[in-house]
């Protein structure tokens, strides 16, 4: 009996310290006083890509020694968000703190009331809330409607797939920019869209862009991971999402919305820096007009694209970085088309 | 007729992980152990069978590596199950926690920082039957599917009811007691059958990464070792029942993704199809289970007196 207790405690330990070692609160880079504190707080792995374009952005601005930054993930959303919260604000005293509230919204909300000296700039659908909750989100439909522009002018069967994680706003919007773009440039495009409700089962969504292939779509806009996989076997054309993706298929993908968090960064360090930081919706920093989303470099794949296309897409891409052109958000969810 | 093809094609490319995993688990079922680190061993066997392609270059090396790690891994269950009798449950969550754990943990020391998953060339589909109707784009398989259904399935079978080693192996999962009055040792079977089961898991696992990608991302397992635990119980601890099991799966998962695309404009919401396959294993397990033969000594730690 007492080799069975021992055998649980081994495992409880085991359990225990591996948990520990998981999530690795990260050295900062330098001792810099003078700097910005920014503690980043994310519910996922900072693979998970929504997140890890908040960790790279703030990592850039570490680097620069623009802040000092320190973080951690993982943190999920069974509570332990606001413990975790509470704990840095306690112990750690950070000038701000970024991350994303996405099902933590009353927690991350509750403990930013405590500590009102600090700013809470956090990813949420909400709005913001004085004195110090600052919200931002992906706000990438705009170059997701000129990636859609695209796919109509590519096509050939006039069938076009969307494969997303779960219809949520954030999704809903950017598929929705896709097949305005994809209707505009081609009227008589038929858009089949299948969701695989998870964030990350890249299998899956292959499985969901190989039977949208044998339905006759020739182009994927890879909203998840795993849909490229599907369009390199089959040869068919792909967009990535967030990111540039253009290594998960040379060849095939041919560009994709990315979403940039260095501007919102710079804009609170700014307003850290000047004492002048307010409560505010930061979603204009995520859009196209100040460089927080832009396509994906076409790697040469702007060669595949018809010329009349290419054309619409390089003027719609101008007047929305300028400013003359604002597209409408839609955050419905989208169906297939019969 | 294209959409059957299409449909039939998918399901064995969906159920060969979950199958894969799912006779691993018949194993260690059947010699007395319900291993609950299914999940975390084909998370470790995507992990390790893709790290080990990535720097060696060879496909082949990853998935021997994959499967020596399901059976370490199953070696690991052994020693707190059957060795230190610690309750099956414990040791087999604890087992998925710390082999997911370790996995995400030793993945972002070599990959840390990507934007994007790092990938690799995968194994490529054979079409064994060419350009024939039907027979050809069926036959478009995976070299682990065919494996997996013509032989893994069939070998499994075999050796569970016509060998010296299967028929030991049922009776430690019944009757310990008696077998060990036999004068067979009754951990070293486990032992077998823990090991076995965990190079099957971790195979299941990388033929995710291997395979079906060419990738590694956290949630690539995304539950498929529970759904391989569920439809162990509704094959009755049989593997051509199991194998028949995996394929309704499969097959509803399948037909959901293909009714999504159809946009059918039903007057139902598309959460309705992916429910579907859970609610076909759910269903297929309530008429099935009905009639469920639990091995006798599932869950009891064997101890001599």
């Amino acid at each position: 009996m007492s080799l069975k207790r021992l055998g649980l405690i081994v495992v409880i330990a085991a359990i225990a310290l591996l948990s520990v070692q998981c999530s690795p609160a990260q050295k900062p880079a330098q001792e810099e006083s003078k700097v910005p504190y920014i503690y980043a707080a994310y519910a996922t792995p900072i693979e998970e890509p929504w997140d890890g374009v908040i960790h790279a952005a703030l990592q850039k601005a570490a680097d620069e020694g623009k802040i000092k930054y320190e973080w951690t993930d993982d943190i999920g959303y069974s509570g332990d968000m606001e413990r975790i919260l509470r704990e840095v604000a306690e112990q750690k005293k950070p000038d701000a703190i970024f991350g994303d509230a996405f099902g933590n919204e009353e927690a991350v909300r509750r403990v930013a009331a405590d500590y009102p000296d600090i700013a809470f700039v956090f990813g949420s659908g909400l709005g913001p809330s004085e004195p110090n909750v600052s919200v931002f989100d992906n706000w990438i439909h705009e170059p997701a409607y000129l990636c859609g522009l695209i796919a109509g002018g590519v096509t050939k069967s006039n069938v076009i797939g969307v494969v997303g994680g779960y219809p949520v706003p954030e999704v809903n919007r950017i598929v929705n920019a896709f097949i305005q773009g994809a209707k505009e440039s081609n009227p008589d495009a038929k858009v089949l869209v299948t969701f695989i409700n998870s964030w990350f089962d890249p299998a899956a969504a292959k499985e969901a862009a190989l039977a949208q292939i044998d339905s006759g779509a020739d182009v994927l806009f890879a909203e998840r991971f795993g849909v490229i996989e599907a369009a390199v076997e089959k040869n068919v054309y792909a967009f990535g999402n967030m990111s540039d993706q253009y290594d998960l298929g040379p060849d095939h993908v041919i560009t994709g919305p990315v979403w940039d968090m260095s501007p919102t960064v710079e804009y609170v360090i700014k307003q850290l820096n000047a004492k002048s930081y307010t409560a505010q919706d930061l979603r204009d920093f995520s859009m196209m007009a100040k460089g927080g989303a832009s396509l994906a470099p076409y790697h040469g794949m702007d060669s595949k694209i018809p010329a009349d296309t290419l054309k619409l897409v390089k003027q719609r891409e101008q007047e929305l970085k300028t400013g003359m052109f604002r597209l409408d958000i839609d955050e419905a969810q989208p169906a297939s088309d019969s | 007729m294209d959409f059957i093809v299409s449909l039939s094609a998918a399901t064995l490319r969906v159920a060969t992980s979950i199958l894969l995993a799912a006779i691993g688990e018949t194993y260690t079922e059947r010699a007395g152990v319900l291993n609950l680190g299914i999940e975390g061993t084909m998370f470790f066997g995507a992990f390790v069978g893709f790290y080990v392609a990535d720097i060696s270059g060879s496909l082949w090396s990853g998935l021997l590596a994959a499967i020596i790690s399901g059976i370490l891994a199953g070696l690991l269950m052994a020693l707190f199950s059957v060795s230190f009798g610690v309750n099956q449950h414990v040791s087999g969550l604890g087992l998925t926690l710390l082999l997911s754990g370790l996995s995400l943990y030793a993945f972002r020391l070599r990959y840390g920082g990507l934007a994007t998953p790092p990938s690799i060339e995968p194994f490529p589909q054979l079409r064994p039957f060419g350009d024939l109707p039907i027979l050809g784009p069926l036959s478009e398989q995976y070299l682990l599917t065919y494996l997996t259904f013509l032989v893994i399935v069939p070998l499994a079978w075999w050796i569970l009811y016509y060998t010296d080693f299967g028929l030991k192996l049922r009776a430690v999962g019944e009757n310990p007691e008696a077998v060990d009055a036999a004068g067979v040792n009754v951990y070293a079977i486990r032992y077998a059958a823990l090991a076995i089961g965990g190079g099957l898991m971790a195979a299941g696992g990388a033929f995710l990464s291997l395979a079906q990608l060419g990738a590694f991302t956290h949630g690539i397992v995304s539950g498929r070792g529970w759904v391989a635990i569920a439809l162990v119980i509704f094959g009755n601890w049989d593997p051509f029942k199991v194998t028949l099991g995996s394929l309704i799966f499969g097959g509803t998962f399948a037909l959901q993704l293909r009714l999504q695309a159809m946009g059918l404009q039903l007057p139902i919401p598309y959460e309705t199809f992916l429910a579907l396959p859970y609610l076909v294993t759910i269903l297929a397990l309530v008429l099935a289970g009905r009639n469920a033969s639990y091995p006798a000594a599932l869950l009891k730690p064997y101890r001599r007196e």
